[in-house]
């Protein structure tokens, strides 16, 4: 299963960055083998639309799972229809963290 | 003759000097007002009367599932976000759509059409002899303002005096108003936001080529950095509102300066003199 985590920078040891679209990187993980790929976010500063284009970022890279802090509307959306799991970390740690609470159960899921 | 009527800045009297010429126009001959302020129209708060409504509709894609395969070219294509494609499905947020129509060109299946989406309306009333007042009105929620802007200017293509009220700020609504214009009114305020704006919008109007004269409204009678400006540039002040409790009164009621205060009238006539001469 490949779990995407948005991210301030490029590494699983990177804090969790609270917004969904405009997260400047998004890393994804495959929970089976371990392997982290981080890939940097174009859509920073795009005027609008980010959420949709987000999600099929995700869904290009496979991630059946999403953690970041909150989801727009429409992203949520694309999420719910691409059959996505969105998962909320509220907490300031890094990105390996957030898997960690993730895997242990404790994340609540974000309503899509 | 069209004339728009933009100011860069909300809040300057836009709306004061559009519907008060217009009601003076309205005296002596047919003229049509134009609301392109579609995000937020009020002239009609000037002129209430029963209002005709005609839809108005922007494309929005619609994709063949039989034919789509999921390439992702449409999703990768549009910078609005409207399309998401997903690995079974393509989504469409038709509000963000912002109808380009590329998402059908560079499909390479040919599985997108066009299909037709309310995003607006346009509201025509008479509501004295002799004025047409039309009125833009953008849904909410909706980003499309400009083509709600075009369908108001095309239903009030046909009268020979037209009056555009604009919305604040020089963005796209405000371009698709005052192009296919005769002459341009800019209405400042004697304050540094309404100058620093007013060098803005006085920009974009010289870019699109179209001569403009300045109204100066809420005047203290302080207003050398303003006159400098437009002597700079060569931009007519053709009036000037004073900042007044009388004028105040008249607009807090929703009342008409040039009908309800004496010479107010004529000054409106010298203001559409003056734009005239500004034509050409």
């Amino acid at each position: 299963m490949i779990v995407g985590i948005t991210a301030r920078a490029p590494s699983t040891s990177a804090p969790v960055e609270q917004r969904f679209g405009r997260a400047p990187y998004f890393v994804f993980v495959d929970t089976e083998t371990g392997k982290a790929e981080s890939v940097e976010n174009p859509l920073v500063d795009a005027a609008g639309g980010v959420g949709p284009r987000a999600v099929q970022m995700f869904s290009e890279h496979g991630a059946t799972v999403v953690i970041t802090g909150q989801v727009g509307g429409n992203a949520a959306r694309a999420l719910g229809m691409g059959g996505i799991k969105a998962y909320a970390y509220r907490g300031t740690g890094s990105v390996a963290d957030a898997l960690a609470e993730y895997t242990a159960g404790n994340l609540q899921p974000i309503p899509l | 003759m069209k004339i728009a009527i933009a100011s860069g800045k909300g809040g300057t009297g836009k709306s004061t000097v559009a519907a008060n010429l217009g009601f003076t126009l309205a005296l002596s001959r047919e003229v049509a007002l134009v609301d392109c302020d579609v995000e937020e129209p009020n002239l009609h708060l000037f002129f209430p009367a029963p209002a005709t409504d005609v839809p108005v509709t922007t494309p929005i894609p619609k994709i063949d599932p039989d034919r789509c395969t999921l390439c992702g070219e449409c999703g990768k294509f549009c910078r609005f976000g409207a399309l998401s494609v997903l690995k079974d499905r393509v989504l469409v947020f038709p509000e963000l759509c912002h109808s380009c129509g590329g998402c059908t060109l560079v499909c390479p299946q040919g599985a997108i059409e066009e299909i037709p989406r309310t995003i607006g309306r346009v509201a025509c009333s008479s509501p004295i002899p002799r004025l047409t007042l039309v009125s833009g009105v953008l849904n909410e929620g909706e980003v499309q303002a400009p083509a709600v802007i075009r369908a108001a200017k095309a239903l009030s293509k046909a009268h020979p005096l037209t009056l555009y009220d604009a919305s604040p700020g020089t963005a796209c609504p405000v371009i698709e108003t005052i192009e296919g214009s005769d002459a341009c009114i800019l209405v400042t305020e004697s304050t540094p936001f309404g100058l620093h704006d007013l060098r803005l919008a006085a920009e974009v109007v010289e870019r699109i080529g179209i001569g403009a004269g300045v109204v100066i409204n809420r005047s203290d009678g302080q207003d050398k950095e303003t006159l400098d400006f437009c002597r700079d540039r060569g931009l007519p002040v053709l009036m000037t509102i004073p900042f007044s409790r009388e004028i105040a009164a008249v607009q807090n009621r929703g009342g008409l300066i040039c009908r309800d205060l004496p010479g107010w009238e004529e000054r409106f006539l010298a203001l559409f003199d003056g734009i005239g001469g500004v034509v050409a």
